[in-house]
């Protein structure tokens, strides 16, 4: 067991080191320099041909030194070490945009988008359980029939659509205002009110975009669940627990679930990077001021120092929860850690 | 068709096999018609929604604009020099026949901004007038061909890597594998923003980066069959009969692979249509004046009032996904029906 896992932690380096490195070359090779779109905001304003030789001479040794002081002149290998060895303090380097420490952005929205996604993960777990289980027990009924075309239909609605629906006509526009349009809280959010009313406000905000993050994840799961446990249902061990004579609620519920729940554990991990990718969406159509809202502006703004901090946390998110997801699946399997060719 | 009897089952062709399980699927077969009809919508744009019409009488001479600005695109014919720059619509013509939406999705008419659905615009009009039906008829083709290309570039890549992991297996299969982690790993649709926003927008673009970013799920389905079918029988006799690895792999695995590989071809377009629609409703990847229907949902977002924007190219997405993952999953069912239901 110890060594099965030191085994699937090792090998989550080269795919860590491919992660950085993939983001590092989309930044280095994009079309752009950094120096110059960092001093560009200025030098845009006024105009290229509107500045003085004398002055454009300035602006160019501002950006040489620039660059010499966040190593840009160094050959693009040197350029990744010294990025590496700066990942390890959790040094990103500074927003060109504000010349805000990135650490310190992460750190601000981080929170906001764990807590929509745990909301969103718990959401889908606690729908899509239920209703695998309902679909394998009556497996082939109207009721599961109905359950699968659902899931179908969950499955293709685009969530741009589906957000933008919410906002045009239940958000407050010329229709019903059901649900506030946007943000985290109202603006008149007190610390002060009693713990109620701030969990309503709270609940009131964030229904629409977790229910948008989740509802994918309904349609997907429960089919999963569905699927195994119709497979367990087939294995011999259900036949013998019938066969002894126990009721069906205790050969369903006790034997079958049990072992069904186990690949369940495994889409945990495949789940997270599809979560952090969906809210930069969700986040942007609710105003939400989450990683996807910042990386979706840094994007815009080419802000590359908080783009590339935004893959590697994201990443290392998703490895550690495939590392989560091969421990506890090990954990309840024993045959996984000894069982498995390397 | 019905009763088919033992010795016809055996001597029909797997495709004939699955066309037969797969009719069998009234939801699949329907979601096989509006894909079919989807396809003709996309390649009869231009006669469904186009401000030329099919002919027109002008100054004693009879003109087919449509079919004739083919032959100028290409160069054959050259622009009739009464007609150029014609505005059709106000032409003192004698006789002439418009398409159902006589509109080009790129005409803009800036005095009905926002028009409501009406007899003129029957699903109204955007922010500068232009018409939502047509946009969204000749959106299909952007939707469709993205959806096609993109996959297409997926397959190649997907084939490739999951033959070499399958059939080699051993290290080779370990590097791929560390691939296929590596790209659960990047926030994908964060990846696609990145590289669409920091390049300049072009639907060219758009299709290659979906396509490479969305290789994975066909290269696990196609190493599982190159490792299911490579310890059958008549690959051990090729090997013995010494035909190299490249020609077992392409000429005699793959074709018995191909067919489960398929279905996530199938799903991959699905998939990609999603991902197109988010991006250009980011405002990213699709140049700026091409109409798509991500475009048009995200000029509902900050303009709630005009609903229609928000309904119609909704439904054009949500029907098209929809549409091609019930083939998908009927042809999962239709290759293999012993899972049907299983999933």
């Amino acid at each position: 067991m110890g060594s099965y896992l030191v085994q699937r932690f090792l090998l989550l380096i080269p795919t860590f080191v491919g992660v950085t490195l993939i983001s590092f070359l989309i930044m280095r090779l994009a079309p752009g320099d950094p120096a110059e779109l960092r001093a560009g905001g200025g030098l845009r304003g006024a105009g290229e041909g509107g500045l003085a030789t004398e002055k454009r001479g300035v602006v160019d040794t501002a950006i040489a030194q620039w660059r010499a002081q966040y190593g840009l002149d160094k050959p693009l290998p040197v350029q990744y070490a010294v990025w590496m060895k700066n990942l390890f303090t959790l040094n990103f380097g500074e927003s060109y945009k504000d010349n805000q420490p990135v650490v310190d952005k992460i750190r601000e929205r981080l929170p906001v988008t764990i807590k929509l996604n745990l909301l969103s993960i718990f959401l889908v777990y606690l729908v899509a359980i239920p209703l695998g289980i309902y679909s394998a027990t009556h497996s082939y009924s109207i009721g599961d029939q109905l359950t699968t075309l659902f899931a179908f239909v969950l499955f293709a609605l685009p969530v741009v659509w589906l957000g933008t629906m919410a906002i045009v006509f239940l958000c407050g526009g010329d229709f019903w205002f059901i649900f506030p349009p946007g943000g985290l809280s109202s603006i008149d959010y007190s610390p002060d009110w009693p713990l109620w009313q701030r969990l309503k406000d709270q609940a009131w905000h964030l229904f629409l975009p977790v229910l948008m993050l989740s509802y994918a994840g309904f349609a997907g799961l429960s089919r999963y669940m569905r699927s195994g446990m119709l497979e367990q249902l087939r294995q011999d061990f259900v036949q013998t627990a019938r066969s002894k004579g126990l009721p069906e609620g205790i050969v369903i519920y006790k034997h079958v679930l049990r072992n069904s729940l186990i690949p369940m554990v495994t889409i945990l991990a495949g789940l997270l990077p599809g979560l952090i990718g969906g809210s930069v969406i969700v986040e942007t159509i609710f105003s939400i001021p989450g990683l996807g809202q910042l990386g979706y502006e840094a994007v815009l703004a080419r802000d590359f120092p908080v783009v590339m901090a935004l893959f590697t946390v994201s990443a290392l998110l998703t490895l550690l929860g495939i590392l989560l997801s091969d421990l506890l699946l090990a954990m309840v399997d024993p045959r996984i850690a000894f069982g498995r060719r390397g | 068709m019905e009763q088919v009897n033992e010795n016809q089952a055996r001597g029909e062709t797997l495709s004939a096999r699955v066309w037969r399980e797969f009719k069998r699927n009234r939801v699949a077969v329907a979601g096989y018609y509006v894909v079919v009809f989807l396809v003709g919508v996309a390649l009869f744009a231009d006669f469904i929604a186009n401000e030329k019409p099919y002919y027109v009488h002008y100054q004693g001479k009879t003109y087919f604009p449509i079919v004739r600005g083919y032959f100028e695109k290409l160069g054959l014919l050259k622009v009739a020099p009464e007609l150029v720059n014609a505005d059709y619509q106000q032409l003192s013509h004698q006789g002439a026949l418009f398409p159902p939406i006589p509109y080009r999705p790129s005409m803009v008419n800036l005095d009905v901004p926002f028009a409501r659905p009406s007899r003129q615009h029957w699903l109204g009009t955007d922010r500068l007038g232009r018409d939502v039906m047509a946009g969204i008829i000749h959106g299909s083709r952007i939707s469709l061909s993205i959806g096609f290309v993109s996959v297409g570039i997926a397959l190649v890549i997907g084939v490739i890597l999951g033959a070499l992991a399958g059939y080699f297996g051993g290290w080779v299969d370990l590097v791929v594998s560390r691939l296929f982690e590596l790209m659960l790993a990047i926030p994908t649709f964060f990846l696609l923003i990145t590289i669409a926003a920091v390049f300049p927008p072009s639907i060219f673009l758009t299709m290659i980066i979906i396509g490479l970013t969305g290789w994975v799920g066909i290269a696990r389905f196609a190493r599982n069959e190159f490792l299911k079918l490579r310890s059958l029988d008549y690959v051990t006799a090729a090997q013995a009969l010494g035909v190299s690895n490249r020609k077992i792999m392409f000429r005699h695995i793959l074709p018995n692979a191909l067919a489960p590989v398929m279905v996530s071809v199938i799903l991959g377009v699905a998939g990609a249509i999603l991902l197109e629609s988010g991006l250009s409703f980011l405002g990213i990847g699709v140049p700026a004046d091409t109409v798509t229907w991500g475009s048009i949902l995200n000029e509902a977002r900050s303009n709630t009032f005009a609903w229609w924007l928000a309904v119609f190219p909704g439904i054009a997405i949500f029907v098209t996904v929809l549409a091609y993952y019930l083939v998908g999953e009927g042809l999962r069912d239709a290759l293999d029906p012993r899972l049907r239901g299983l999933r």
